[in-house]
């Protein structure tokens, strides 16, 4: 039983400018989930692609089933029965779930076929021997975010993982989804035996799912406890070195003038249905509407036309009294909007550029960055950007380096950084903190706060209910484009969920 | 006269000028096929054309055969896909600059070998490759008159999208090689090197774009070498590998709209100003482009009404 599945053994990695794993060692039990946890940039994800290969440790030694690996490679890591997850996903979008599922390994008729007959067969065997139900011939790109993860599962069991490391799997699924994947990690640990290491930030499924923690900071394990002995204070103040207060936040002032209104508004989605069905609110100065929905009610769909990436059917949308719709997004902004966009990768930054790029974005043209608006001026920039970086703690590489080498936490703060600082009145924010460590999303929070209390007219969308009970004044339910139920005052969590399963709707249907 | 134009136009005559002119094309596209599903944009091919119809004749002229001649250029068509790729995948250069740099270089280097070796005047009647007759083929109609008696790599050029195809739609190597282009990471995540697949493409690319030269200084024109004789094949080559989705079938299809107009361009010389019929192909290969960015537009309006991309 306590077999050793995997043992670090005073490994360090070091990167440009980076020390991303610090002397850390570390013994994985066979047949365990054991949680990886720790703040944004903390070296989780760092050590985990020490183990499946993709890193070369500039110290230390590493053990796979006791033995020890000397050449680092995902095919070296693969042949030793490590599978991991990705937290981006690694499928080829136009292949089919079989096709990417025997990717490197393809089944084979004669010496050179691709034999997708056995693919698909083969598939299917696996979906059913643990269950994970997906059709082995859709196109991935078809596929749903959770059974695209699915896919993902299924192909390092293709593989014979007996080690699976799932790097913050929960961050992109519904709570349903969740459930569905906890399911099947309990199955495969019960029934095949098999060992998971998970990466996460949220506190509240470690407890749920894993059998051991460890704790990491600032590159380095500050601690290893059994599940059943901590509790989430306990995490949280290891994460962050200090404890954590989940403080009620400070809210002040009174509402003031009507900055977001929103007039029968109805809006279509991606296939063409009706997302936001004539749908009104309004949102005062000083004031926080929080949107609470299950994903997929037309929340998205409402964001992105007030914000001027979706078209709008019909309706009005107001922003400080001016109308602004059917305007491009840059006119929005310019009427006093800013928008931290739900997909940081999609539309919050440039992977590519570096962070001083990605904080300035917006505001280039501005007199005090440019000469004669030929030239940047660079030492302005430089200044401006760093400036930022320090105010909103972003944890990385400096100014210059790229976004896309932040992690997912550290890129929402400059999505942040940015968007708080055009001061303006109006603020749609969608998904904060998803993917975001403890330390952060405290930070990010009383960030949001500061604004409501500095007179912000703020709309908020987010997947976590806990993160909207905690910062709205008010909040409505969406279902099916349509609000549901207004809220304000003591927020009681048994009507705002029928209020997002649609079923004060129904009673008026029935009435 | 417009009945003269006609049966003119419509003749196996310009059936057989179509085959012809869309060989060539078609070659160099089975090239840029493997090049685009790679993820490299290559814009490099005419330079490659263009090399692999002088080495076509320099082996030619120089050992007294056509096959020592192809030889040449398949061994040139390596080097050439090795340095395309070791400036692309292994320098991560800009494709873009690289493939204009190869097509400069490569008319540089050709005018100034052609003048050194064969003098301002270029050279003719070297030993070509051989016409192919089919027995039996004649007595059909029509179809016999367009697909008989021609040179060898017309129909070297079937097999080939055949291979092509084959390779990269029901192979193993085929997957690795379209993954590699859409997504690198997911190879490397299951132990093979994308880079190894750009690098075979690249190569690839380099062999069938010389084949493409060579068809046409050692086939098409029976031993000759012009200066700039590839003549924007390549770029027409290029609009195929797009219009086609790189699909090598698609491709060879996509190459015989471009031969078909451009025989018609040739026939209607008699009638027209051939200043004007020549422009025919290039306003096909316009049209081509036009209809790719039509394509993508209804896709994208299919894919609804979001105005920004969303990560896939």
């Amino acid at each position: 039983m306590d077999e050793i599945a995997v043992r670090f053994e005073h490994v360090s990695m070091a990167f440009p400018g980076v020390l991303a794993n610090d002397d850390v060692t570390l013994d994985v039990r066979r047949g365990e989930v054991f949680a990886l946890v720790g703040e944004n940039g903390a070296g989780k994800s760092t050590l985990m692609n020490v183990l499946y290969g993709i890193n070369t440790p500039t110290d230390g030694r590493v053990f796979i089933a006791g033995r020890e690996v000397t050449d680092f490679s995902p095919r070296t890591a693969i042949g030793l029965g490590v599978g991991m997850v990705h937290q981006h996903f690694m499928l080829v979008p136009s292949f089919t779930v079989a096709q990417n599922i025997v990717l490197g390994r393809e089944p084979r008729r004669g010496r050179a076929f691709f034999d997708n007959a056995a693919a698909e067969s083969t598939t299917r065997r696996l979906v059913a021997e643990y269950g994970l139900e997906v059709d082995p011939s859709e196109p991935v790109e078809e596929l749903s975010v959770g059974l695209q993860q699915r896919v993902e599962i299924l192909k390092t069991l293709y593989r014979g993982a007996e080690i699976l490391i799932l790097d913050e799997p929960t961050a992109v699924l519904t709570p349903q989804e969740t459930e569905e994947l906890f399911a099947v990690i309990r199955r495969v640990v019960r029934e095949k035996n098999m060992t998971v290491i998970i990466i996460t930030h949220k506190l509240y499924e470690v407890l749920a799912i894993s059998d051991r923690v460890g704790v990491m900071r600032k590159g380095q394990l500050v601690g290893v406890r059994d599940t059943s002995q901590v509790d989430e204070q306990t995490l949280a103040s290891m994460m962050v070195g200090r404890p954590v207060l989940y403080d009620h936040l400070e809210k002040t002032g009174a509402p003031g003038d009507v900055l977001i209104q929103v007039e029968d508004l109805t809006v279509r989605d991606n296939r063409e249905l009706t997302a936001v069905d004539g749908l009104s609110l309004s949102v005062r100065a000083g004031e926080i509407l929080g949107i609470a929905a299950v994903e997929g009610n037309g929340q998205s769909e409402l964001i992105e036309a007030i914000t001027g990436m979706r078209r709008i059917e019909a309706g009005r949308v107001t922003i400080c009294g001016r109308d602004a719709t059917g305007l491009d997004p840059g006119a929005i902004r310019a009427l006093g909007l800013a928008h931290v966009p739900e997909d940081r990768l999609a539309t919050g930054v440039s992977r590519n550029g570096t962070v001083t790029d990605n904080l300035l974005a917006g505001r280039q043209r501005e007199k005090r960055f440019n000469r004669f608006g030929l030239a940047r001026r660079t030492s302005t920039i430089q200044r401006y950007a760093r400036e930022l970086y320090e105010r909103f703690d972003i944890r990385g590489a400096g100014t210059d380096s790229a976004v896309g080498d932040l992690s997912g936490g550290n890129m929402q703060k400059v999505v942040i950084a940015r968007e708080f600082s055009f001061d303006s009145p109006v603020l749609i924010i969608a998904q904060p903190t998803r993917g975001v460590d403890v330390g952060a999303i405290e930070f990010i929070h009383s960030q949001i706060i500061a604004r409501r209390n500095a007179g912000c007219a703020i709309l908020l969308c987010s997947a976590d209910l806990d993160e909207v009970f905690r910062l709205a004044d008010r909040i409505v339910t969406l279902y099916e484009g349509k609000i549901t139920g207004e809220f304000t005052g003591e927020f009681s969590k048994d009507e705002i969920g029928l209020g997002m399963t649609g079923g004060r709707r129904d009673k008026e249907a029935a009435s | 006269m417009l009945e003269d134009i006609l049966s003119s136009v419509f003749s196996p005559g310009t059936f057989n000028q179509m085959l012809r002119s869309a060989t060539p094309v078609a070659l160099a596209a089975l090239g840029g096929a493997m090049t685009e599903h790679a993820g490299i944009m290559n814009i490099g091919m005419d330079g490659m054309i263009l090399m692999g119809a002088f080495f076509g004749v320099l082996g030619s002229y120089l050992f007294g055969s056509a096959a020592a001649g192809v030889a040449l250029v398949l061994a040139m068509g390596v080097v050439v896909g090795l340095f395309f790729a070791l400036f692309t995948v292994k320098f991560r250069s800009d494709e873009f600059i690289i493939g204009t740099a190869l097509n400069t270089f490569a008319l540089g280097l050709t005018s100034f070998l052609s003048r050194s070796i064969f003098g301002t005047a270029g050279t003719k009647g070297n030993p070509a490759l051989p016409v192919v007759h089919i027995p039996g083929l004649d007595s059909i109609p029509f179809l016999g008159q367009v697909l008989n008696d021609n040179s060898l790599f017309i129909y070297l050029t079937w097999a080939l999208v055949l291979v092509m195809w084959l390779f990269v739609y029901r192979t193993p190597y085929g997957f690795w090689l379209r993954a590699s282009g859409e997504k690198p990471e997911t190879l490397r995540t299951a132990g093979i090197a994308p880079e190894r697949m750009k690098w075979l493409a690249s190569i690839l690319c380099g062999i069938l774009c010389g084949l493409a030269g060579a068809h046409l200084s050692l086939g098409q024109l029976q031993g000759t070498f012009a200066e700039d004789m590839a003549n924007s094949r390549g770029y027409i080559a290029f609009a195929c590998v797009i219009f086609s989705k790189a699909n090598p079938a698609v491709a060879y299809g996509a190459a015989l709209m471009f031969g078909f107009f451009d025989a018609i361009g040739l026939r209607l010389q008699d009638y027209v100003s051939s200043d004007l019929t020549s422009t025919i192909p290039y306003v096909i290969t316009i049209v081509m482009m036009v209809y790719v960015v039509v394509r993508s537009q209804r896709r994208k309006r299919r894919a609804g009404r979001r105005l920004s991309p969303r990560q896939g």
